[in-house]
């Protein structure tokens, strides 16, 4: 079935509205960061709204999702709740992990979203293989792997180009280029900064894209679904962007300008529908006032959640490091008791 | 069919054959897996008779294709994945280590990974420093793996089905030094897979033992016969999780206990066996526990230095007369 790009209003509003969701979202867990709600590390994908708005309308719901630990955009994109993901955050059995997890270890199986990976590069692997399993079992469906750009220097990124085109895996590499590995420049880790030319050099297809322009991304990953499906070979889409914030909660970003920092910010996704819909008289400052009404109610809403959720009792602790035994098989005797006893 | 006489190589083949036949969701993929046979010869003829969506040739990407194996296995699918060596795996440690075995825990349960990576390991072919170290230890520390050792034919034919009944990850070592030895092969197994099995009862002392080792601590219990000793011999089988009450019942038993691991000494497994018997059978001991381990050196090429480094029948024999010897 063919997806095709919507470029009426209501499409548009409801894309600034997934990308002001994402905003205000982390702009609260910031705060909440401050206060000590949410713990360990939190990366903010502030800036790089559009292309995880932009490829989730590309997807079905049977498609699957591989993403890093910058993921908080991709899983609101892909529909699992805000509640789900701020309880998570807080560490509650109410999240969507059951608070295992935290900010880098986001799960939904009902969305089939793979996480919420955090080793740079190792989602690349995992992502051809569970399109190796959709391909084999003809799902019909296919597997989306985002990923920075520093994860390009990794040896698992090769490994998977290679694999996937080798194998003609049905999967869409989405490189969030946001110029920076941590603190490192894109100039001082790759030896050809054109990412998606290194990505073609492997035979696979592959393009850059204004990652700054959700109509752009969109578009992009319509057409590169489209082209997966009916190839069932994999498709690289470079989306050229930037964070807005630091690598993660602790990062003084002392690697670059304010000035460049202001110079994305202008152009960013966000102000840029916003300031397009304003020009061409399809947004009323009312309207916007009232989405940010609605996604102000949303994120209290899911504080309360967060709030209200339980911690797991300790003598859950090593629950679920190995699935329960089999009733109907005497060949498997995994149980948490034995483990709870190496403990 | 009842029983039958197999070389090691032989009942792993028949297993994974058993696999491929018995769910159409198992596939075997690794490093000249198919038109080449195995590394080591183990799957050889699959390729011709399974084709190339079951038997799958792989570059020479350790990460990339274990990691295909965890996403595979996490779509649905069976996998076999054999490593050639547990030298290389050090190369997919990450997928193994930080995909395999945390996703269930991490997700809140949500996700299982049933994958099953074979692999070969341990020194005897003069293959040097780089292929052939026992570090079984390595993934008997990670929780969320379980642990292989099939040290002898049957289980070399039957572990493996095992341990793709099981729904997490489970890592299946294989001794080069059993590849080419003959033996008995029954129609199922002796026990589930996590279970320790005394493979020679004894009274006076327990050599606990796995993997290439087993033959070793059997020969020795025959010649500690002859000098009016009685060893009993415990296969562990499965080294995560360790079968602690099989092995604590035996030192009960014996009020001796000797571990051969051919791991480097130190932070090895033996250790924690030993650790384990101090904990929870300490005032039934008549003697320490003593370990006897590979040297810690990289395993050299030249034979007689390959053979000093690790642990051998005499070593065994000397250690039980000691451990007998000390009141």
């Amino acid at each position: 079935m063919k997806h095709k790009l919507h470029l009426d209003r209501v499409h548009l509003l409801a894309q600034l509205k997934q990308m002001l969701r994402i905003r205000r979202f982390e702009e609260k867990c910031a705060e909440l960061y401050g206060q000590e709600k949410i713990r360990g590390f939190l990366h903010l994908y502030i800036g790089e709204e559009a292309i995880a708005v932009g490829v989730m309308s590309a997807l079905s719901a049977k498609d699957n999702i591989v993403a890093t630990y910058r993921e908080h955009g991709h899983a609101l994109a892909r529909g699992l709740s805000m509640k789900s993901i701020l309880a998570e955050m807080y560490g509650r059995t109410n999240g969507c992990s059951r608070g295992r997890g935290g900010s880098m270890h986001l799960f939904d199986k009902n969305h089939n979203f793979y996480g919420g990976n955090a080793i740079v590069g190792g989602g690349l692997p995992l992502a051809a293989g569970l399109a190796m399993a959709n391909k084999n079992q003809d799902k019909q469906a296919l597997t989306v792997c985002f990923f920075g750009e520093g994860a390009v220097a990794e040896g698992e990124f090769h490994e998977a180009m290679n694999l996937a085109v080798l194998w003609k895996l049905p999967v869409l590499f989405v490189c969030e280029n946001n110029r920076y590995a941590m603190g490192t420049a894109l100039a001082l880790s790759e030896s050809e900064t054109n990412i998606a030319k290194k990505a073609s050099s492997y035979g696979m297809a592959a393009e850059q894209v204004d990652g700054m322009n959700v109509v752009d991304v969109e578009a992009a990953s319509i057409k590169a679904v489209e082209q997966i499906r009916q190839t069932n070979k994999p498709y690289f889409l470079e989306c050229q962007s930037y964070r807005f914030r630091g690598h993660s909660s602790f990062d003084g970003q002392l690697y670059r300008d304010k000035a460049e920092v202001k110079l994305w910010q202008e152009k960013g996704p966000v102000i840029r529908l916003i300031t397009w819909l304003k020009e061409n008289n399809h947004l009323e400052d009312e309207e916007l006032s009232n989405i940010e009404a609605e996604i102000k109610a949303e994120i209290q809403a899911a504080i309360d959640f967060a709030e209200q959720g339980q911690w797991e009792p300790i003598s859950d602790l090593a629950k679920d490091v190995y699935s329960p035994p089999a009733s109907s098989t005497n060949t498997s005797h995994a149980t948490n008791k034995s483990q709870g006893e190496q403990l | 069919m009842s029983e039958q006489v197999l070389t090691y190589r032989e009942a792993l083949r028949a297993g994974i054959e058993q696999a491929l036949l018995d769910d159409e969701r198992v596939f075997l993929m690794g490093e000249d897996v198919g038109r080449y046979g195995g590394c080591y010869g183990v799957s050889k003829g699959l390729f011709e008779r399974y084709g190339a969506k079951r038997i799958i040739d792989t570059p020479l990407c350790e990460s990339g294709f274990v990691g295909v194996g965890v996403g595979a296995a996490l779509g649905g699918m069976r996998p076999i994945i054999e490593v050639m060596t547990v030298n290389f795996s050090l190369l997919a440690m990450d997928q193994i280590v930080n995909s395999a075995a945390t996703l269930r825990h991490m997700s809140g349960g949500q996700l299982n990974v049933p994958l099953v990576i074979r692999m070969a390991c341990g020194a005897g072919l003069q293959l040097a420093a780089q292929h052939s170290h026992s570090w079984e230890n390595f993934y008997a520390h990670i929780p969320g793996l379980k642990v292989l050792s099939p040290a002898t034919h049957n289980d070399a034919r039957h572990m493996l089905i095992q341990a793709l009944a099981d729904p997490d990850p489970v890592i299946i070592f294989e001794h080069v030094m059993l590849l080419n030895t003959s033996g008995e092969v029954l129609e199922q197994s002796e026990a589930s897979m996590e279970k320790a099995l005394i493979r020679q009862q004894g009274t006076d002392v327990s050599l606990i033992t796995y993997g290439g080792s087993l033959g070793k601590a059997l020969a020795a219990a025959k010649q500690l016969k002859d000098l009016n000793i009685s060893a009993e011999v415990v296969d562990l089988r499965c080294l995560r999780p360790l079968d602690t009450k099989t092995i604590i019942a035996s030192v009960t038993k014996t009020h001796r206990a000797i571990i051969i691991d051919e791991a480097w000494l130190t932070g090895s497994l033996a250790g924690e066996i030993s650790a384990i018997i101090m904990e929870q059978a300490f005032w039934h001991l008549d003697a320490p526990v003593k370990r006897l381990c590979t040297a810690e050196v990289p395993i050299p090429y030249p034979s007689h230095l390959e053979q000093a480094a690790l642990p051998q029948v005499e070593q065994i024999v000397t250690a039980a007369q000691a451990i007998m010897a000390a009141r």
